[in-house]
């Protein structure tokens, strides 16, 4: 990193109450700090990245290199269901296909976590019990974050009182793109309070904030702030993660790892429809910042569909021959 | 004769209602019956043949769907929109066969009331196909048929447009969706019949032409879990017996080939439409 702020021309010295590591201990003290301190944020080569997104995309990854990168993104996919229409019985039948995605085939590694609305992350959890298998639930009035942080709060414990170990919140998008950037740092630390040990995701919402200077900004605001994950996209705004969003967002927490030590997740959702698009994610996870990041640990990929083309892609290895939808559950 | 200079064709795939590449890059020259280059037509790989596949069953809800008499309202506008273009379909008919422009013409103008018998038989399938059956209870019990779904077709070698439409056509009608491997060295009447095709108002994806080897692709279709059904009537001779087999690991439904290419300006009978259609039975229970 380094190109972003040189650590020693910050001021030292902790600040109390919660607030961002060294060197960026000083950067949240006002709402002016904070906003000179993003826009100081070098911008994107939009250009550049788009290109550069586009080249790794044509990467040829055949034989026993894609055996390998199916089954790694089958155990990195965050299998959702995000609809008013879910029931109990459709988030069990869900888990079940999270712990066996393929019942032909004991091989198949089971998916990441579970990613379910708040009020079904009791359900998911029991069917989950006892398998390592992640319940992440949505919060914070998911999709859109309209609502008062006490709600959003409240919505939080819920949902980790009810069994979640993962959450997935929304930034307030009207806030940021108004630059109200200290309120948008602080509702995150009080979401990431209110988590307790469950782990934090942070949606950026990107389809909504315009440009990739703001995803950046936006990237390093919630890392600031303590997210465990920077996540892409709700899926309920189109055009969800694309491929040079994730580049810029990869570029965020290499940088901020090199300038403070703590590694942070990202999650692409929404639009990884197929195993090709998957694919070309992982090449650029592992282009842009190293096979560190190359684990469910601290890459998913949040979708639905995705999971049973990648089920369809690894019988076609497996048998020699082309799958069909017929092969894989209907969800 | 001008000095203007010849333009040169590349013919590309007919793939989910667009004309793509194949996604291989490989193009092939079509020679006429004297050996003299007419153009170069895509060489469709196992690929293109995979990405026609998902086209056809995206496209199946709704070909299937649609009304019998609206199917056979959009059949006959092939037909319609085919005479329109019997110019051209005459004369690649007579180079890529070898034909006379008589005898050409003479067999564009049946491959055109071949389509058009079938378009009248799709809302008489119902009627001749189905019955009402006679059950030893209180039941109404009725037999209707369905579409077998995604059919793959190898069409002939041959007959690159007559024999083309005898083969597609009864696939239509009943509501199946098509991958239609073409002739291998005569493609170019089965390009036109694409382009008539996606300017008639079939629905992209219902229709899918690969020009290329129904040796190489025909293996991967038979074999492929997503197609309902195949139609060997094209596949090379010594072929036949392995793509059968390689069709049973997923079930098929097997239109064998026939000893030789039939003639086929005889009667065409409905045995192509029945082959492709499954039979549903419902039991009804007669209450009140």
């Amino acid at each position: 990193m380094t190109h972003v702020l040189d650590p020693g021309t910050l001021a030292a010295g902790t600040r109390p109450g919660p607030g961002p590591a060294a060197p960026f201990d000083d950067v949240t003290r006002s709402d002016a700090a904070l906003r000179a301190f993003l826009h100081g944020l070098p911008g994107v080569d939009q250009v550049g990245a788009e290109q550069r997104a586009a080249t790794l995309g044509t990467r040829s990854i055949k034989t026993t290199a894609k055996a390998w990168a199916i089954d790694t993104a089958i155990a990195m996919v965050d299998l959702t269901t995000l609809e008013g229409a879910d029931t109990p019985g459709r988030v069990r039948s869900l888990a079940a296909k999270a712990r066996r995605p393929d019942p032909d085939d004991p091989s198949c590694p089971a998916v990441a976590a579970v990613c379910v609305y708040g009020d079904l992350a009791g359900v998911a959890r029991e069917a989950l019990a006892g398998t390592g298998i992640h319940v992440a639930a949505v919060a914070t009035a998911f999709p859109s974050g309209r609502a008062s942080r006490a709600v959003k709060l409240a919505d939080v414990r819920d949902a980790v009182g009810n069994g979640a170990d993962e959450i997935d919140m929304v930034i307030d998008r009207g806030a940021f793109l108004s630059g109200r950037y200290l309120e948008v740092f602080e509702e995150i630390v009080a979401v990431k309070e209110a988590c307790g040990d469950a782990h934090l995701k942070v949606i950026l919402e990107t389809g909504e904030l315009v440009t990739y200077d703001n995803a950046r900004r936006a990237s390093w605001l919630a890392m600031l702030a303590g997210a465990d994950f920077i996540k892409t996209s709700t899926g309920k705004i189109s055009p969800a993660a694309t491929l040079p969003v994730c580049l810029v967002m990869l570029e965020a927490v290499r940088d901020f790892r090199a300038a403070t030590g703590t590694q942070v997740g990202v999650k692409p959702a929404g639009g990884i429809r197929t195993t090709k698009d998957a694919v070309k994610h992982l090449v650029l996870v592992n282009e842009t910042v190293g096979a560190d990041w190359l684990s469910p640990d601290w890459f998913r990929l949040g979708a639905s569909s995705l999971l049973n083309d990648l089920l369809q892609q690894r019988q076609k290895l497996r048998t020699g021959h082309y799958s069909g939808p017929d092969h894989v559950s209907v969800d | 004769m001008s000095d203007r200079l010849a333009v040169r064709k590349t013919y590309k795939l007919y793939v989910n209602g667009a004309f793509p590449r194949s996604e291989s890059g490989r193009t092939y020259e079509v020679a006429d019956a004297r050996g003299a280059f007419l153009a170069n037509a895509a060489w469709a790989s196992r690929k293109d043949a995979r990405d026609a596949v998902v086209a056809a069953r995206a496209a199946f809800g709704r070909w299937s769907r649609a009304t019998a008499y609206n199917r056979g309202q959009v059949l006959y506008r092939v037909a319609e929109v085919m005479e329109g273009r019997h110019a051209q379909f005459c004369e690649e008919v007579a180079a890529g066969e070898g034909l006379s422009s008589g005898r050409a013409r003479a067999v564009v103008d049946a491959a055109i009331d071949r389509w058009v018998w079938y378009a009248g038989w799709t809302d008489k399938l119902a009627a001749v196909l189905g019955s009402a059956n006679p059950v030893a209870g209180p039941f109404f019990d009725f037999s209707l048929p369905e579409p077998t779904g995604v059919v793959a077709v190898l069409a002939p070698q041959r007959s690159s447009l007559l024999g083309l439409v005898s083969v597609l056509a009864p696939v239509l009608a009943g509501g199946n969706t098509a991958v239609v491997v073409t002739s291998h060295r005569r493609p170019l009447p089965a390009v036109t019949l694409g382009e008539v095709l996606a300017t008639s108002d079939v629905p992209g994806g219902v229709v899918n032409l690969l020009t290329g080897d129904a040796g190489e692709i025909g293996p991967w279709l038979a074999e492929h879990d997503d197609v309902d059904a195949v139609d060997l009537t094209g596949a090379p001779a010594d072929r036949a017996l392995e793509l059968e087999r390689l069709a049973a690991g997923s079930i098929k439904r097997v239109l064998r080939p026939p000893a030789e290419e039939p003639d086929w300006t005889a009667d065409p009978g409905t045995s192509r439409m029945t082959r492709f259609l499954e039979t549903k039975t419902v039991w009804h229970p007669k209450g009140v």
